[in-house]
C-alpha cells in the first residue's frame, strides 16, 4: 500500500535478510546490504525505488510482473531485481533505455486489461498500479479494445470474463474487475497468515484469484479475515469497505490494539477525527506487520449506538437510570462511598482494575483504593485468568511474566502448546508460530480438544495429547518423569543454573513409578506411548519452547501446572536464550500491565508485598498518605464478604465480572448485596445491571497511555480522537479521587508513567520520551538493562537459582458422577473477544452469533441430540441452554463452549472451585449433564427480563 | 470406459489413499479419480485437502490449472481435436467445424445421448501427421471428419 504518512514505513519490495555485508553499485551509488538481500531491496535501501507490482516486503519475491527488470553488468538479459540476490561488486543499472522500454511495454499490457476509472476508484491516491503507470511514464495504450475482465457487457452481450464484486466479507470487498493477478494476496494468505484460503484459479488469461473452492466466496472459504491480503493488494481489488465509504485517509497515528495480549501495533488512519481504517504497523515488534480480524476490523464498537456517553446514577438497582452531569455523578458516588466507610468501616469498599485500560489508568485505580479509600481491596481480572502464572513463575524463576519476546519463536525447534488455542485466542502469534512450523519446527499439543493447530493446512502436530480436563498436572509430571527416568535432562544446565539439592529431591519425587505415563494413562486418558514420545521429542529436539494459556491456569491446580511447566523448561535447559522459554499467552491487551501495576490486593506496583515497610514507604512519601500493611480482598473474597454483609461498595473499571466470573448466581448475589456499585465502562454491561453509578468510559482510540503485552512489551497507546464521553478513563478516576478529597492533579498520562518509573525498579528508565524514541520497550528497563529485556534469565534466574518444586497431582473436587457425567471445558473463538462487549457490537457476529455446545457424536447419540438442537446444559451451580454442535474435535465425555454471549451465560454453569494458591477459578472443568430442551431456561428468561428492566434510562431534563 | 455415477465418499477416499505413498501425490490422485468417474467430483476436493493437509483452495487451484481435469461427467467417448498451429495449417478448423456440426454440439460439449464429448487440445506432438486428434486416449493422425465420427461411432 502507498505510504502517505510515515517516511520510515516504505515498502522495500522484498523481506529483510541477515548475513555478511555485501557491497554493490546501483546507478553509481555504493550500497552495502546483508548477503541474500535482493537487488530491489538494496536499491530501496539506497533510496532508489525500482518500479514493481508483484513484490512487497511482507512476502517473498515472486518475479511475475517483470516491471522491476534491471541491467547488471556482465550478465545476460534483464533479470528481475526482486528475485536477483546481490553479489559483491555487482554493477546494476535501473534506468537504462532498454529496461525503461520493457517497463513501459509491461505497463501498457497491464493497463490494457484494467478499467480507467481512477477518479472514482476507491484506491485513488493509494494505488500502486496508478503510481507505476506514472513512474514508467505510460502515456498511451496502443491495444484496441478486445477481450477483457472489467467490462460488464461486451459488444456481443454479457462479458463471460466479467466476475461481479464479492461483498460477502463484512469488512472488505473483492472486485475481480480490478485484479492484475500479481498473487500478492495469495502469497500473503500463505506466508503471512498461514491460512492458505486463496488461490489462483485457472491459467493464462483465465487466471483469477479465488477464495476457497469453486463454489466459495470469501465468507464461505477458509478466510479468517485477517486483512493481510487487503494490505498486500496493490490495487482496489481487495479494499476495505470503510475506505470505499469514507475515502482515502490522510493522516495516521501509531497505536496499540486493545484486544488480546499479543499487543499488535497499528496505524490508525484517519481523516480529521474520523477513523477510516486500522492497518498493522510494519515496525510493531509484537506483530511485525500482521493483524487479525479483531484488531484490523472490529473497532466499530467505539462508535456503536449502545455506547453510553453521559454519567448515570440511581438510588436502587430496581430504579431506572438517571442521566446526570459528571459533577453530580462524582458527588453522588463519593458521598455514597464515604458514607459506606463511615457506617461499615474503611475496608468495606474496594476496586477492580481493568486489564483493558492502560497501565496509567490501572495505576491510578489501585492508588485510589490504597491512598484514598485507605485499604488494599484491589483486584483485577488477572485473578480469573493468569494469577497462577504470576505465582508459579514467581516461585520457580523469580518473575511473574513470560521469558521471551515473540520473535523468539523463529528460533524454536520444538514447540509445546498446553491449554492454549493460539489460532483463535492469539491469532497473530499463531501465524508467526505456524510460519516456524512450516519451516520444520515440531509441535506438541496438550489439549482436551483437537484445536486447529493439531491439524490444519501445512501444519500437523507431531503429538496431540488429548487429556481429560483437570489432569494437566498428571500429564506434565508424567513428561518430567520420562525425561528424568530416561536420563534426558540437561544436567549441566541444572547444575549451573538451578538449586541442585532441590533438584535431587524433585528427581526422587518425579521418578516414582506412580508418575509414569503408564500409571497415569487411565486417569489422563493419554496413551502412555504417545506421552513418552512427546516427552522425548521435547527433551531432545533442540530449542524447546513452551506456550500455554488459560487451559493451564484456570484449574484448581493451575499454579501447580505452571510450576510443572517451569520444571520441564529447567530440566531440559530451555531457558535463557532465543527459541526457548516459558511463555504464558496472556488473555487481555493489558493483563500483564494490570498485574505489574499493583492491582493485586497483596502487592504494590512491581510485585512487592504490602507487608514490606520499605516498599510502602516509597509510596507513602510520594503520596503523602499511609498504606495499610494488611493485604486486601480478592474478587471472590469481595463477593463472599458482600453476601456476608461486610463489603458494601465497589468501583469496577472496564470489566464485566457478572459475565466473565464463574458461578454467575454467586456473583449476582454479591453485587445485589452491595450498596454502591460503580461501573466504569463503554456499555451498560451485565455487571451494570447491579450498579448504582455508571461512569462512561473511553476507548483506546480516545486516550494516551501504555499497554504491556504478553512479552512484557510496553507499547504506546495514542489518542487519535477526543473522548466521546468527555474524559479519558484516567481523568474519570482522578475526578472520583478528587471528589473524595484526594487532590490529584495529573494533566497527562506521561506524568503518571513518571510516577510509576520513580517508584517501581523494573520500570525505572521507562518514560514517554524513551517510548517515543524506541517505539516500545520490554521491562525490566532500568540502569541494569537500559534497552529493556527481550529475554529473561539469560545469565541466571532472577531469583538466583532456579527452583524445582514438587508437583503432586490432586484431583479437583469437581467430579463427574451419575447426575453430571460429562466434563465441560470453555474457551473462545477467533472472531469474538472475551465477554463480547466489543466484538458483539461489530460485524464480527457474522462468524459467531451465538455460543454453541460442542459435543462428541457418541455422547450426542446417547442423548438423542442432533446437530443444531437446543440443549440444556446443567451443573451443580446452575443451568442454561444453547444449541449443540456435533463434532469429534472433543473427546467422548467432554463438552466445550465459549462464553462470548450473555444470552447463554456459560458461567452460570461454572462452579466456585478455584486454584489453591491464587483463587483463579476452575473454568476449565465443570461436571455437567446435557439434555434436549425446547429453548431458553427459566433462569435465562428471568435474567433477560431483569437486564431489560435494569437498562431503562431517563434522560436528563433539558 | 468410465462410470459417471454419484461417487461415494468412502470409495473416493479409497482411491485417494491408494496414492498416499507417492511423492507429489496430488496429480496422480486427480488422474485416478478422473479415470474412475470420468471427472473429478467436487466432493473429492475436501477429501484431497484433508488427506494431504492442504486447503480446498489449493487443491482447486491445482485442478483448475489443468484443463484436462473435468468437473462434470464426460460422454462415453472423448474426442480431442488439435487446434494448434500445424494442425490448423492442415485444415483442422474446417474439420472440427464439420465434426461439431454433425454432432450438434460446441467445444467442450457432450451429445445429448451422452455418447461423445469433444474437447480442443493444443498440440499432441503429432504435427507431422496433421490434422491430429485423440480418441479415448489413442492418437489419430491425418484425421478427417468422417474418420473421426466413425471412430466415436457417430
Amino acid at each position: 500500500m502507498k505510504d502517505f504518512i510515515l517516511p520510515n514505513d516504505r515498502d522495500l519490495g522484498t523481506p529483510a535478510r541477515e548475513g555478511a555485508p555485501v557491497t554493490l553499485t546501483i546507478d553509481g551509488f555504493d550500497v552495502t546490504v546483508p548477503e541474500g538481500t535482493s537487488v530491489m531491496r538494496a536499491a530501496a535501501e539506497a533510496g532508489l525505488q525500482i518500479p514493481k507490482l508483484c513484490a512487497t516486503d511482507s512476502v517473498e519475491a515472486f518475479g511475475s510482473c517483470r516491471l522491476c527488470v534491471v541491467e547488471i553488468e556482465g550478465r545476460r538479459g534483464t533479470p528481475a531485481s526482486c528475485t536477483t540476490p546481490v553479489a559483491p561488486g555487482m554493477i546494476v543499472r535501473t534506468q537504462s533505455a532498454k529496461v525503461k522500454k520493457i517497463r513501459k511495454g509491461v505497463m501498457e499490457l497491464y493497463i490494457s486489461d484494467h478499467p480507467l476509472d481512477c477518479l472514482t476508484c476507491a484506491a485513488n491516491g493509494d494505488c500502486e498500479l496508478q503510481d507505476m503507470a506514472g513512474v514508467v511514464g505510460l502515456r498511451d495504450v496502443r491495444y484496441t479494445p478486445g477481450q477483457n475482465h472489467f467490462e460488464q457487457r461486451a459488444a456481443t452481450g454479457a462479458n463471460p470474463q466479467y466476475i461481479p464484486k464479492d461483498d460477502s466479507n463484512p469488512y472488505f470487498s473483492y472486485d475481480p474487475a480490478k485484479c492484475i493477478v500479481c498473487s500478492r494476496c495469495v502469497r500473503a494468505c500463505e506466508e503471512v497468515q498461514g491460512t492458505f484460503a486463496l488461490t489462483i484459479e485457472g491459467r493464462g488469461f483465465d487466471s483469477r484469484v479465488s477464495a476457497g473452492g469453486p463454489k466459495d466466496d470469501f465468507l464461505t472459504s477458509d478466510c479468517v479475515s485477517c486483512g493481510a491480503c487487503v494490505a498486500a493488494c496493490p490495487t482496489a481489488t481487495l479494499q476495505e469497505k470503510s475506505v470505499i465509504e469514507l475515502g482515502t485517509p490522510e493522516r495516521s497515528v501509531i497505536t496499540t490494539c486493545a484486544y488480546c495480549g499479543v499487543g499488535c501495533s497499528f496505524k490508525a488512519e484517519l481523516n480529521g477525527d474520523e477513523l477510516v481504517r486500522m492497518t498493522p504497523y510494519k515496525h510493531g515488534k509484537a506483530n511485525r506487520g500482521h493483524s487479525c480480524v479483531k484488531g484490523r476490523f472490529a473497532y466499530g464498537y467505539a462508535s456503536h449506538s449502545d455506547r453510553i456517553l453521559n454519567p448515570l446514577i440511581r438510588d436502587k438497582i430496581t430504579d431506572p437510570w438517571q442521566e446526570v452531569s459528571w459533577e453530580e455523578a462524582m458527588r453522588f458516588a463519593a458521598d455514597r462511598l464515604r458514607g459506606l466507610q463511615d457506617t461499615y468501616g474503611k475496608k468495606s469498599i474496594g476496586v477492580i482494575t481493568s486489564s483493558r485500560c492502560t497501565n496509567e489508568e490501572t495505576y491510578l485505580v489501585q492508588k485510589l483504593t490504597r491512598s484514598v479509600f485507605g485499604n488494599n481491596n484491589t483486584d483485577t481480572c488477572a485473578r480469573v485468568c493468569h494469577s497462577p502464572t504470576g505465582y508459579g513463575l514467581g516461585q520457580t524463576f523469580g518473575t511473574s511474566a513470560g521469558t521471551q519476546d515473540f520473535d523468539s519463536v523463529e528460533h524454536s525447534d520444538v514447540v509445546l502448546v498446553i491449554g492454549a488455542n493460539p489460532t483463535d485466542g492469539h491469532p497473530v502469534f499463531a501465524s508467526r508460530l505456524k510460519k516456524r512450523l512450516r519451516a520444520g519446527a515440531k509441535l506438541i499439543v496438550v489439549d482436551p480438544r483437537r484445536i486447529d493447530l493439531v491439524k490444519s493446512a501445512h501444519v500437523a502436530a507431531a503429538h496431540h495429547l488429548p487429556l481429560r480436563p483437570g489432569t494437566n498436572v498428571a500429564v506434565v509430571s508424567a513428561m518430567a518423569h520420562v525425561i528424568v527416568t530416561e536420563g534426558l535432562m540437561d544436567e549441566a544446565f541444572i547444575r549451573e543454573r538451578c538449586d541442585w539439592d532441590e533438584f535431587t529431591e524433585y528427581a526422587a519425587f518425579i521418578s516414582d513409578p506412580r508418575h509414569s505415563p503408564e500409571a497415569t494413562a487411565l486417569l489422563t486418558g493419554v496413551p502412555a506411548e504417545d506421552l513418552r514420545a512427546a516427552a522425548r521429542l521435547f527433551a531432545t529436539g533442540g530449542n524447546g519452547a513452551i506456550y500455554y494459556g488459560l487451559g493451564v491456569t484456570e484449574h484448581s491446580q493451575g499454579s501447580t501446572t505452571v510450576m510443572g511447566i517451569a520444571n520441564l523448561a529447567m530440566l531440559t535447559g530451555n531457558i535463557g536464550r532465543k527459541g526457548v522459554g516459558v511463555n504464558p499467552l496472556r488473555g487481555q491487551n493489558n493483563v500483564q500491565g494490570s498485574c505489574d501495576m499493583g492491582s493485586f490486593p497483596h502487592e504494590l506496583p512491581g510485585y512487592r508485598h504490602v507487608k514490606n515497610a520499605d516498599v510502602r514507604a516509597i509510596f507513602e512519601t510520594l503520596w503523602g498518605t499511609e498504606i495499610d500493611p494488611e493485604p486486601g480482598l480478592r474478587i471472590p473474597n469481595m463477593l463472599d464478604a458482600a453476601v456476608a454483609g461486610t463489603f458494601k461498595g465497589l468501583y469496577c473499571q472496564g470489566e464485566d465480572i457478572l459475565q466473565s466470573d464463574p458461578d454467575t448466581h454467586h456473583v449476582q448475589a454479591g453485587l445485589a448485596a452491595m450498596e454502591c456499585v460503580i461501573v466504569h465502562d463503554l456499555f451498560l454491561n451485565e455487571t451494570a445491571n447491579y450498579a448504582h453509578v455508571f461512569l462512561p468510559g473511553s476507548t483506546f482510540l480516545e486516550k494516551d497511555g501504555t499497554f504491556t503485552n504478553a512479552e512484557r512489551r510496553i507499547n504506546r497507546v495514542r489518542k487519535v480522537m477526543a473522548p466521546r464521553n468527555g474524559y479519558a478513563d484516567w481523568e474519570v478516576t482522578q475526578l472520583l479521587a478528587n471528589a473524595m478529597g484526594a487532590g490529584w492533579h495529573y494533566t497527562h498520562p506521561a506524568q503518571i508513567m513518571d510516577e510509576i518509573a520513580a517508584t517501581t525498579p523494573s520500570f525505572a528508565n521507562v518514560s514517554y520520551d524513551l517510548l517515543e524514541e524506541r517505539g516500545s520497550v520490554q521491562w525490566p528497563c532500568n540502569d541494569a538493562s537500559p534497552d529493556g529485556t527481550p529475554l529473561m534469565h539469560v545469565d541466571g534466574f532472577v531469583r538466583g537459582k532456579g527452583r524445582f518444586i514438587v508437583t503432586e497431582y490432586i484431583a479437583t473436587d469437581e467430579r463427574t458422577g451419575p447426575r453430571f457425567p460429562l466434563l465441560l471445558t470453555t474457551g473462545r473463538i477467533l472472531s469474538q473477544y472475551n465477554v463480547g462487549a466489543q466484538t458483539r457490537r461489530t460485524a464480527n457476529v457474522v462468524w459467531h452469533d451465538e455460543d454453541v455446545l460442542e459435543i462428541h457424536p457418541n455422547d450426542a447419540e446417547l442423548r438423542g441430540i442432533e446437530d443444531g438442537a437446543w440443549v440444556k446444559l446443567a451443573s451443580r451451580a446452575g443451568d442454561t441452554s444453547l444449541r449443540a454442535k456435533i463434532t469429534d474435535r472433543v473427546s467422548p465425555g467432554v463438552v466445550y463452549t465459549t462464553f462470548h454471549h450473555p444470552d447463554t451465560q456459560a458461567n452460570v454453569i461454572t462452579t466456585d472451585f478455584s486454584d489453591w494458591a491464587t483463587n483463579c477459578p476452575e473454568y476449565k472443568v465443570t461436571a455437567v449433564q446435557v439434555g434436549l430442551s425446547n429453548g431458553p431456561t427459566a433462569w435465562q428468561r428471568e435474567y433477560a427480563a431483569q437486564a431489560t428492566q435494569s437498562r431503562r434510562i431517563v434522560p436528563a431534563a433539558e | 470406459m468410465t462410470r459417471a455415477t454419484h461417487p461415494e465418499t468412502a470409495e473416493m477416499q479409497a482411491i485417494i489413499d491408494r496414492h498416499l505413498g507417492m511423492e507429489g501425490p496430488l496429480l496422480p490422485m486427480f488422474h485416478a479419480l478422473q479415470a474412475e468417474y470420468g471427472y473429478v467430483p467436487a466432493a473429492a476436493l475436501p477429501l484431497l485437502a484433508d488427506t494431504l493437509n492442504l486447503t480446498v483452495a489449493e487443491v482447486h487451484g491445482v485442478k483448475s490449472f489443468y484443463h484436462d481435469f473435468r468437473d462434470h461427467p464426460a460422454g462415453r467417448h472423448i474426442l480431442k481435436i488439435c487446434r494448434a498451429e500445424a494442425c490448423q495449417a492442415m485444415g483442422a478448423n474446417d474439420m472440427s467445424a464439420r465434426v461439431l456440426e454433425r454432432l450438434g454440439i460446441d467445444w467442450h460439449g457432450t451429445t445429448p445421448d451422452g455418447d461423445v464429448t469433444v474437447e480442443p487440445v493444443y498440440c499432441l506432438g503429432l504435427c507431422a501427421c496433421g490434422p491430429a486428434a485423440m480418441v479415448d486416449g489413442r492418437v489419430v493422425g491425418r484425421a478427417n471428419s468422417d474418420r473421426l465420427l466413425a471412430e466415436v461411432g457417430a
